[in-house]
């Protein structure tokens, strides 16, 4: 474990950061108050918080996005202005963000040297850092071929960029933000790797992330925000998992999912055959063929991008496809008129799309309008042939609102000023209150927080348990072993595998996920 | 959530901008030697001073009701409907085609009559460049440009060659019969014992415009369709989720436009003119663009934005008309009007932001 590497040794020099009762506001919200945070060099330090605990805002204000209303900024021992990103580079921070910045049609190189050319001609500043690159990947396991197109590279390898672009300035603090969101356990395991690397080069490395086990895995020490404040700086090897949670929160959670054993009746969906090609030609789902019955929630494992997604869209009649798709024994149309969201709910379906805030919601409505988004249609919302029935639809939305514990409860905000978790809580609300016979759900928690997540888990274990056939895609293994009965795994857009959720664990998914056919179940 | 009261937003930027506007025009026109001082004096009285300015000024406040409404409607939609010119031009065609087509025998049957010939055609405008954009990809702003152009060469060609009646000289059309003549706002508020300026072209078109405001703010806030369209225009992929069809929608936001632009014509080709000429619209299906902006593509905005610009235009005409005033600058005093409210909104919208902020952290 990367924790038995002691900290305090390293640690003789000023620390690499200190911040000194930073604080910001935002109108009336406190985002972050009285921080105060001592990160040294050399060290891998966590930083874990709910949604809106103020992790993000204050990695801004060290980067130099925001400015902080009050208190000071040190750098290796040296109190600094942070103005601008400018100012962090020319500081030694560097920042990985969680979606990347960089330009797709060009290459590794051109992406590096992106804002940091040394003259009008562009050739001595590739020269220079191809070497600098060369340099870079033998010391840290960073290798990437310089000249490859970012359009070409997977997300594992984008990161790399990034992180090369960020040591390419001269980086000796690195600020990473959910790095491994987007990773699947492999290439998680690779970024950890090349941390410790630079690590053990002396860089100092703040992680922010919302998975405790990467917390312990790969942090010296972790320091927990809750609600504007830092809660606690603890060393990690004298931490475990539950405490985090504890001090996330400010309560017990339950981490592992209490639920009771899945009582499978009549087959609700059934996909045979299923084929997607792309715009480009590529094949993004190849002869998918599955079933949910009711009352069983299926999981979908796999590494993001390998046909999930994809899958959800064709169900949720937001993508044509070839193949056959039943359900209750009645053909859905998959290419013709009838392949929209508006067929596919008269059918049925209810979808919780992966990504709420492109899809699920329209931001700037208010929640009551997004209360029926998808769902507009219906006769019993129209007060005359083509009119809205406001009134009628804002009244429910209010009730739904509490019943779903939507915080704030107010239907006249608009969706953007709701954080994560309760947007996640609008569209659950919405789907679920539908009584659907098949509820398709992506990725529910990403970007929730602790408290909403349990929330989340016992709505949909609610409606499997009310006879309902639920389709579940998450890329959080955890989650997928957590609510799912039968799991089905995908690659490359295939079908790998079917297990039982108590016939499987992780080691075999990962397996199956990274392509590895498993054995005859 | 914006810290700024909506208040703010809605009522203390325009009119910041405004003023800001106000203050340029006023240092340009002492630039030139002239008093500004007095030349706001002339504007006011030329525009709101008499029924016969005030008639003049809803007139043209009129036309940029409709025009600013179908820039609205097609921005709710995120289309930006740039050819309000050529759906005007086109809906004069309509007017006038059901204007010569029969004897009408009065003005209630052909206003209904002309006023659907002006959507229709409007509407028909703007279907073609619509459905390249929801069929296509080919961008709306391009394509209405350039339909622009060719209503103005189409309505050339037409009037010249096809609707100029036979020995005149004149590329217009022949006089509407009298059948069609619409009253004027003299004549319906003379009833009321309201004595309004008989020579004013404003009439009952205004009207009209202000019944398309309601039926506009009905469709975006209250109808299925105004939802989707407004649902499609803030992400596609979620109105793709949500089994709102793009195509569709993109199509019904840009006849509505293309209709509302059209309507236009009701009111100069029928209500002013009774006859169809060249270059009638003279550039309200831009000034539309500056309307919507301003109103923020909300009818009430619209709606007074376009009673401001109709004073602009009437007050800008008389300031010609007695000073030594060049008529270029009237358009650069519109210009910063629309420089101000809309392009450099955010200038004031920013620092007024922080303003509010700062204020709200005191008391905190």
């Amino acid at each position: 474990m990367a924790g038995a590497a002691d900290a305090g040794a390293v640690a003789t020099s000023a620390p690499a950061i200190e911040l000194r009762s930073i604080s910001k506001a935002f109108g009336p919200v406190r985002a972050n108050r009285d921080i105060s945070l001592v990160v040294r060099r050399g060290t891998i330090h966590g930083i874990v918080g709910e949604n809106g605990a103020g992790k993000s805002t204050l990695m801004s204000i060290l980067y130099g996005f925001y400015k902080a209303d009050a208190g000071e900024i040190l750098i290796g021992g040296r109190p600094v202005q942070i103005g601008d990103s400018h100012d962090a580079i020319r500081a030694g921070i560097g920042m990985v963000f969680q979606h990347f910045k960089l330009v797709e049609p060009f290459t590794v190189l051109e992406n590096v040297i992106l804002g940091t050319e040394d003259g009008a001609l562009l050739k001595p500043s590739l020269a220079k850092a191809r070497g600098t690159l060369r340099q870079l990947a033998a010391d840290y396991e960073l290798e990437v071929d310089p000249d490859a197109r970012i359009e070409d590279l997977g997300v594992g390898m984008r990161q790399r960029v990034e992180i090369l672009k960020a040591l390419y300035r001269q980086a000796d603090i690195l600020i990473l933000d959910e790095p491994t969101g987007v990773l699947t356990p492999a290439e998680a395991d690779h970024l950890f790797r090349i941390l410790e690397n630079l690590k053990s080069q002396g860089k100092t490395i703040i992680l922010i992330t919302h998975k405790l086990r990467e917390i312990m895995a790969a942090t010296d020490t972790v320091s927990v925000m809750r609600r504007g404040e830092m809660t606690a700086t603890l060393r990690t090897a004298d931490t475990s998992p539950a405490e985090l949670a504890e001090l996330m929160v400010g309560r017990k959670v339950l981490l592992r999912i209490d639920k009771s054993p899945a009582r499978p009746g009549r087959t609700v969906l059934e996909i045979e055959k299923l084929c997607v090609t792309d715009a480009q030609g590529i094949a993004r789902l190849s002869d998918v063929s599955l079933s949910v019955r009711a009352g069983e929630i299926l999981g979908l494992a796999g590494v993001a991008g390998n046909g999930q997604s994809h899958l959800l869209e064709v169900l949720g009649g937001m993508r044509p496809a070839t193949g056959h798709v039943r359900i209750d024994g009645k053909e859905l149309d998959l290419s013709g008129p009838g392949c929209d969201g508006r067929s596919r709910r008269a059918a049925g379906i209810a979808h919780v799309p992966e990504d709420r805030q492109r899809e699920g919601l329209i931001m700037p409505f208010h929640a009551w309008e997004d209360s029926v988004f998808g769902y507009h249609t219906d006769p019993a919302l129209q007060s005359a042939p083509g009119l809205m029935d406001n009134a009628r639809i804002r009244s429910h939305a209010e009730d739904q609102m509490a019943r779903f514990d939507v915080r704030p409860p107010n239907p006249d905000l608009a969706a953007q000023s709701f954080s994560g978790g309760n947007q996640q809580k609008l569209v659950l609300a919405r789907e679920i209150e539908r009584n659907p016979d098949l509820l398709l759900v992506g990725q529910p928690t990403r970007g929730v927080d602790i408290g909403a997540i349990e929330f989340i888990h016992r709505r949909i274990l609610e409606l499997r348990d009310a006879g309902k056939a639920v389709l579940l895609v998450s890329v959080e293994l955890d989650e997928i072993l957590g609510l799912s009965d039968r799991i089905a795994v995908m690659c490359g857009g295939r079908i790998m595998g079917e297990r039982l959720t108590s016939e499987t664990d992780e080691t075999e998914l990962g397996l199956m996920m990274a392509g590895m056919k498993g054995k005859a179940a | 959530m914006s810290a700024m009261p909506k208040w703010a937003d809605l009522v203390l930027i325009p009119l910041i901008s405004l003023s800001l506007a106000a203050l340029l025009s006023a240092l340009v026109i002492l630039g030139i030697g002239e008093d500004p001082v007095a030349a706001v004096r002339m504007m006011v009285t030329g525009a709101l001073g008499s029924t016969y300015a005030w008639g003049y000024t809803l007139y043209y406040a009129t036309n940029f009701i409709f025009t600013g409404l179908a820039v609205s409607v097609a921005f709710h939609a995120r289309l930006f409907n740039i050819g309000g010119e050529g759906q005007a031009t086109l809906g004069g065609l309509g007017v006038a085609l059901v204007c010569l087509a029969l004897p009408w025998p009065h003005w209630a049957l052909a206003l209904p009559a002309a006023a659907l010939g002006a959507a229709l055609f409007g509407a028909a405008w703007a279907a073609i460049p619509a459905w390249l954009q929801a069929r296509r990809g080919s961008h709306i702003v391009i394509t209405t440009i350039m339909f622009n152009f060719i209503a103005a060469s189409l309505l050339n060609y037409l009037l010249v060659n096809v609707l100029r009646p036979v020995g005149s000289m004149d590329p217009s059309t022949a006089r509407f019969a009298d059948g069609t003549h619409l009253p004027t706002l003299h004549d319906l508020l003379a009833p009321f014992g309201i004595a309004f300026s008989k020579a004013a072209p404003a009439n009952i078109s205004f009207l009209l415009a202000l019944a398309a405001s309601v039926a506009v703010w009905l469709l975006i806030w209250r109808s299925r369709l105004g939802y989707e369209i407004r649902a499609l225009g803030h992400s596609e992929p979620a109105a793709i989720y949500a089994g709102i069809r793009p195509v569709r929608t993109v199509m019904w936001a840009m006849l509505i436009s293309g209709a509302l632009a059209g309507l236009m014509a009701v009111n100069t080709v029928m209500g002013e003119a009774e006859r169809l000429v060249l270059n009638s619209v003279e550039g309200a299906g831009f000034i539309g663009i500056a309307v919507a902006l301003m109103g923020r593509n909300h009818p009430v905005g619209v709606f007074l934005a376009a009673i401001l610009f109709g004073f602009l235009y009437q007050g800008g005409a008389e300031l010609a008309l007695w000073t030594d005033i060049p008529r270029e600058l009237i358009v650069v005093i519109q210009a910063l009007v629309i420089l101000f409210t809309g392009a450099l909104d955010n200038m004031v919208r920013m620092p007024l932001e922080r303003l509010f902020l700062a204020l709200q952290k005191g008391p905190a």
